[in-house]
């Protein structure tokens, strides 16, 4: 990626070419790019199996697909929206930007970062093999017990989903223990913490979000995979097992993860729409403390989710509460945002229009959620369409929208070419209107009482128009990532060169080259303000970042971390394949596990 | 934990950072927040189901106090071994520092010991994993912390091995500091587990 000449003065450790330097890579750039193409054909397929959902409920009484297959194509849908494409795309920003924002080399621990992704790689890949092995899960994304008990799902779907989840929790974590340690310790000279841009910031609290929430998932699938295998009691209620166990840690797990999800969008756009408004963010602390805020409140709202399983006058009041304080923090932040732009001189880009359909997107999406919090309304509401179109608009219009507008913003310094602008421009309008068509019915079916997940419908229910027009919508999505790909693949080529700072952004990763030259930084930059490229003095010290002065010490590249990403996911498989697969993932474990700790990485 | 294993034992030293605090071991404390909510999941379940089994063997007919307080003294005491261990390796006691990693590994594989007499005196009394709620909740607690135990133990040995062939100098005194928090976050799960199971019954 970076040009030869530069590598020729310093190369502090020549990096392998070709397909090993990839494998062994542990440059957070290039980690950072295999996350980002990795999800995104995981988007793909997860967007696949939703146009298989789409035409089965095209027209009343259809056929289209069975009704097991349409069970676990609903189930993949979610479980591979939410942990192989969404959360994989943050990762992918996580990884190349971090650095470059906080003016580092590299993160804490680059190994540890390849083994992140090679372990996501892998459990992704084993989820899906449940396609070819007997049937994929079929559960739904949140496997409620006891539908996943053996009596209810004897096949090996649910394995390869609690199997699959766990390996994928790893990558999480290993990925969030490090940025952690990035975040606060690798941190330029002068960069304070309320001097970070708040992506940073919302990229610290969400690897919070993630070493505290998944551990409880943990727990839950380690319960079932005992309930399975070992025919324990957890959630059998015929011994006296409560299926609610499963909700409330599901939950404590997913209520946080939903934040998970849409903090690190938040945080693109807080990048995006300073940028392309000509001023700084407006109220930055106050951005900060609600994403703080909404980390801490987001552990105290999980039994919103759980209204109908009637848990008492006294619970229901105390979640509904919590749940409505936490719209305030949310409000806080998408009043400062519209403050940002107000006054400012826009220059309405894509990413800029990604970022303002952001807002609008998700508004509505956090205004249905509000709705669920009172649970009243809630009993109405769930298991129903309406929940449908509020999970896409904050997903949807939320997440995916800001991740957008992050994929144009920063194209040009991943790539060092911008994407084109006239296709981009395309691309926006056909997804905000597409994605109206396909989830803004959903919310009039779902209160007409079309229950989510359901295979097919009757006649004259007064479903069958909306959902027409919501397939349509699904496939006009379609065609508009299309559009994007096209996008992506002829600018990858022959867009329009970047420049080192095309936007005219306030953060340091624009002072340095697009594409970033291995090393990031020649010397290490010194930081003086909050919007460093925006003040006189500052950047001019940015700047100084890119003369090289000394020795530049680079981490060698490294195998280990995909050895033992591949063992353990093996390990893993052996509880579903047998143990000829798991011995010697245990073995192939132990071997990367101990190279690695005495490789010498000097 | 596979993953903090490895990089603790294998990363050279860092330059200076933001906080002032190594690297290696703020990303330990956060490995260690994230165990808290992994044993406090299990804990809190453990407590849930506790009182609800309609067949036996109950807690009370089967748990063997007097037998678990001597392997808890056990636990406890190595956390005092480990803590010598930190000590002579800071201070290049080479002899002590073999001696002492020796003595903390074996004291932890004598309450791995005494683990694996317990289990299999509960399933000669009748309690197994699939007995009932108590017998779910009570391996698979306390099964994982023998795990984690187990883990700690090859970490020490591997350790010790280190110390055998004199790669474990003063300046490599984190990396035993680092298996020390482990070691110590480990004993004081137990003395939480060793309170809410077995003596507030």
């Amino acid at each position: 990626m970076a040009t030869t000449t530069v590598d020729a003065i310093h190369a502090p450790a020549e990096a392998p070419a070709g397909l090993w330097g990839w494998i062994s890579t542990v440059d957070h750039k290039r980690i950072g790019a295999l996350y980002g193409v990795t999800a995104f054909i995981f988007f793909l397929i997860g967007g696949l199996e939703a146009l298989v959902i789409r035409i089965q409920l095209m027209r009343p009484e259809n056929h289209f697909v069975s009704p097991d297959v349409y069970n676990q194509m609903f189930t993949m849908h979610g479980t591979t929206m939410i942990f192989l494409a969404v959360m994989p795309l943050a990762a992918s920003f996580f990884n190349f930007l971090i650095p470059l924002m906080i003016g580092a080399r590299d993160v804490a621990f680059p190994r540890l970062n390849a083994f992140s992704y090679w372990v996501f790689l892998f459990g992704a890949v084993f989820l899906n093999l449940s396609f070819f092995f007997g049937g994929a899960p079929n559960t739904g994304w949140f496997g409620y017990s006891n539908l996943t008990s053996t009596q209810y799902a004897p096949g090996h779907g649910v394995d390869f989903w609690a199997a699959g989840l766990q390996i994928l929790g790893i990558a999480s974590l290993a990925a969030a223990f490090n940025f952690i340690v990035t975040i606060l310790n690798l941190r330029a000279p002068g960069m304070k913490m309320m001097r970070m841009p708040p992506f940073v910031w919302m990229t610290l609290v969400t690897a919070f979000l993630i070493i505290l929430a998944f551990p409880v998932i943990t727990v839950a699938l380690v319960f079932l995979l005992f309930d399975r295998f070992f025919g324990t009691n957890f959630y059998v209620p015929a011994s006296g097992g409560d299926p609610l166990l499963w909700q409330h840690l599901f939950w404590l797990f997913g209520h946080p993860e939903v934040y998970i999800l849409i903090l690190p969008a938040m945080g693109i756009i807080s990048e995006v729409l300073p940028t392309f408004s000509r001023k700084p963010l407006f109220g930055y602390a106050v951005v900060v403390y609600s994403g703080i805020f909404i980390g801490f409140m987001g552990w105290g709202v999980w039994s919103h989710h759980m209204f109908a399983t009637g848990l008492g006058p006294l619970a229901d009041s105390f979640f509904a509460l919590t749940t409505m304080l936490i719209a305030i923090p949310t409000g806080v932040k998408i009043f400062n945002w519209l403050a940002t732009i107000w006054g400012g001189r826009i220059d309405l880009k894509t990413a800029m229009l990604f970022a303002l359909g952001f807002i609008a997107m998700f508004t509505m999406g956090g205004l249905s959620g509000f709705m669920h919090a009172s649970p009243p309304a809630d009993l109405q509401q769930t298991d129903t369409y309406f929940v449908v179109a509020h999970i896409h608009y904050v997903l949807f219009g939320g997440a995916m929208m800001g991740i957008f507008a992050g994929i144009y913003y920063w194209f040009p310094k991943i790539t060092g070419r911008l994407l084109s602008e006239r296709l981009g421009q395309w691309h926006f309008w056909l997804t905000m209107l597409a994605m109206n068509v396909t989830f803004f019915p959903m919310h009039f079916v779902g209160l007409l009482g079309m229950p989510r997940r359901v295979y097919t419908y009757a006649e004259h229910m007064g479903f069958d128009t909306m959902n027409l027009v919501s397939t349509i919508g699904a496939f006009a999505i379609a065609v508009s990532l299309l559009v994007f790909m096209w996008n992506f693949l002829s600018s990858l080529r022959s867009g329009k060169v970047a420049g080192n700072d095309p936007w005219g952004g306030s953060s340091l990763e624009w002072a340095i080259p697009s594409p970033p030259p291995p090393y990031n930084f020649g010397s290490v930059p010194v930081v003086h303000s909050r919007d460093p490229l925006w003040h006189k003095e500052s950047r001019e010290a940015a700047l100084a970042a890119n003369q090289v002065r000394g020795h530049i010490h680079m981490p060698p590249n490294s195998f280990w971390p995909a050895v033992s990403a591949l063992g353990m996911t093996m390990l893993m498989a052996g509880m579903v394949f047998g143990w000829f697969i798991g011995i010697p993932g245990l073995v192939l474990m132990l071997a990367g596990i101990y190279s690695w700790a005495f490789e010498p990485c000097a | 934990m596979a993953v903090a294993t490895a990089h603790a034992a294998g990363h050279a030293e860092h330059p200076a950072t933001s906080t002032g605090l190594n690297s290696r071991k703020m990303v330990f404390w956060a490995f260690l927040g994230s165990e808290c909510m992994f044993f406090g999941s299990l804990i809190a379940t453990y407590l849930v189901y506790r009182g609800r089994d309609a067949v036996g063997p109950h807690p009370h007919e089967i748990l063997n106090i007097p037998f678990t307080s001597v392997s808890a003294f056990v636990l406890l005491m190595s956390s005092l071994t480990m803590v010598l261990a930190l000590a002579a390796v800071q201070t290049g006691n080479v002899r002590g520092s073999r001696i002492w990693l020796a003595a903390t590994a074996l004291l932890g594989m004598t309450f791995l010991a005494g683990q694996c007499y317990e289990f299999t005196e509960f399933a000669y009394e009748g309690l197994k994993l699939q007995t009932n709620l108590f017998g779910s909740t009570f391996f698979v607690l306390t099964g994982f912390h023998g795990t984690h135990v187990t883990v700690g133990v090859i970490w020490l040995w591997s350790l010790f091995m280190m110390a055998m062939r004199g790669q474990l100098p003063q300046a490599r005194a984190l990396d035993v500091e680092i298996a020390g928090l482990y070691w110590h976050f480990v004993d004081v799960v137990w003395v939480a587990i060793f309170t809410l199971v077995y003596l507030i019954q």
